[in-house]
């Protein structure tokens, strides 16, 4: 995990309305900074039905968290929702094992100074500050669309790869196959809006991005 | 009348509506826009300036688009999100307006790994989708994107383009749909060879009532050589030329293959012109200009109509 803090409850609340969730949660990072007890308050505030919750260190670690996710199988089975407190690339690694599940991350990532946590190669969170993971699958825009397209695909997607390179995938591609999977399509009918640069480490001293 | 733009009287009137294009110079060569822009005159309603097309440095868009208005054309200025954050976007949009241009279309751009400076750092700070709400709010709302209020008012026609042969195809009839609630006005579509498949997405479009919120112009551009058809069919992204289209090219003389890509272009400006739903056409006859009066003129699309604003 990276450095986070927990979303706005007004952000998270409409996607998970009455849905029974399963929580994961990341302590790996704890010490470097995790709002332990504000992420607690929100578990806790929850009306929904919440079938499971595990707690567990380093979700950023893929084989790790696959066998945790099979020993959980049965909860995640019942469970509408996977919601993760963790970051960017922790939500990522657990929409990638539970790609016919809904999975929603509950935090924003934060470019924190000289510290680039312990991260699986294959999954990269540019630490924005403002983690676009709930609308487009778990497959982040920022750090892999090379126009940072908040309303992807472009017109330049092609056969599944980016115009840019065609070694390079179209991550708007990946998140339409994703959400078609998921029976969640209409998600793309969503604006996305201007994103708030200003979270970026060259745009704000840290203890101000982490306050 | 949301603008005082000849496009919109044009599409408003119900009339087949045309657009044409014209490339700025890479250079500050003021002639080059003349020239082009008397070759145009009279035989489109407006005329796009492209933005750094293909990520090369040009002339800018708004000031080629004040030497063609000086010329008596209007002017579509392109403007795209890749060279320019919010802040300069706002403020060529209020650039725009006060020196008489009344349309705008919304890009994304290019990659300027395309260009002539594929070391320059790409800014992106909006996409295209994005841009169109924000003009439309400072029109319609006097908002700046950050809320802020103005007294004046920036009166564009707002235009976006869409893609209906980019992957993947069932997701290009929900981005026209994001474009129009974003607040587009008029859409220009990418080039079409594949007729069928362009049919198809305006199915969907009709499916949706989108060509009753938003004027679809349907993207045209004659083929000038076999070099060029075979360039577009494997080098470009998103664009889809079908084998039928390189057959009959190939089935006249080399000398004959222009003239062939005229008729071409022809042909298929009277098979769109049949889809229910399609308001015009966009004719991009980029650096052959000269061929835009003869095309118009076989497409039955002459005289343009003369509105009083």
């Amino acid at each position: 995990m990276l450095a986070v803090q927990v979303k706005a409850e007004a952000e998270i609340l409409p996607l998970i309305s009455s849905k029974r969730l399963f929580i994961l949660e990341c302590l790996g990072c704890r010490d470097v900074h995790y709002p332990v007890e504000k992420a607690a308050e929100f578990m806790d505030s929850l009306k929904e039905e919440i079938v499971g919750k595990a707690t567990l260190d380093y979700l950023c670690h893929r084989e790790f968290v696959h066998e945790y996710v099979k020993a959980y199988a049965g909860e995640i089975e019942k469970a509408q929702v996977v919601l993760v407190f963790s970051c960017g690339v922790g939500a990522q690694v657990v929409s990638s094992l539970l790609e016919d599940r809904i999975v929603y991350t509950c935090c924003d990532t934060l470019y924190l100074n000289g510290f680039q946590g312990l991260t699986a190669k294959e999954f990269n969170c540019d630490q924005c500050g403002e983690c676009y993971l709930n609308y487009t699958g778990g497959l982040c825009p920022v750090a892999l669309c090379s126009k940072n397209l908040l309303n992807g695909p472009c017109g330049g997607s092609q056969a599944g790869k980016c115009e840019v390179d065609p070694d390079m995938p179209c991550v708007w591609q990946q998140i339409f196959d994703r959400l078609a999977k998921l029976g969640q399509l209409h998600t793309l009918e969503r604006l996305g809006t201007p994103k708030n640069w200003n979270v970026s480490p060259a745009s704000s001293a840290p203890e101000k991005r982490l306050a | 009348m949301k603008t005082r733009s000849n496009l919109e009287r044009v599409l408003e009137s119900g009339q087949f509506a045309v657009t044409g294009e014209l490339g700025p110079p890479r250079s500050a060569d003021a002639e080059v826009i003349r020239k082009k822009a008397k070759i145009l005159k009279g035989h489109v309603d407006a005329f796009n300036i492209t933005d750094g097309q293909t990520a090369v440095v040009r002339m800018a868009s708004w000031a080629a688009a004040i030497i063609g208005k000086e010329e008596g054309l209007e002017p579509i200025v392109q403007m795209t999100c890749r060279d320019r954050n919010r802040i300069a976007l706002q403020m060529d949009v209020l650039g725009i307006a006060a020196l008489g241009i009344n349309n705008m279309l919304c890009l994304t751009g290019d990659h300027q790994k395309f260009g002539n400076h594929p070391a320059a750092r790409g800014v992106y700070d909006l996409d295209s989708i994005q841009l169109v709400r924000m003009v439309k709010d400072m029109r319609d709302e006097k908002k700046f994107q950050c809320g802020d209020e103005m007294t004046v008012e920036p009166r564009l026609f707002i235009g976006a383009a869409e893609n209906p042969f980019a992957d993947p195809f069932e997701f290009r009839v929900t981005r026209l749909a994001k474009k129009v609630e974003a607040g587009a006005d008029f859409i220009q579509t990418q080039i079409i060879y594949n007729v069928d498949k362009f049919a198809e997405w305006m199915k969907g479009v009709r499916d949706r009532g989108l060509h009753e919120r938003v004027k679809i112009l349907a993207g045209v551009a004659p083929i000038k050589s076999m070099g060029a058809a075979r360039y577009m069919k494997t080098k470009v992204p998103g664009m889809d030329v079908p084998d039928s289209v390189i057959e009959r090219l190939q089935g006249v003389t080399k000398e004959q293959v222009s003239r062939e890509g005229i008729k071409l272009c022809v042909d298929i400006i009277n098979q769109v012109r049949q889809i229910e739903g399609v308001a015009g056409i966009h004719l991009m006859a980029i650096e052959w200009e000269e061929v835009v009066p003869e095309i118009v003129e076989a497409a039955g699309l002459l005289p343009r109509p003369k509105l009083a604003p």
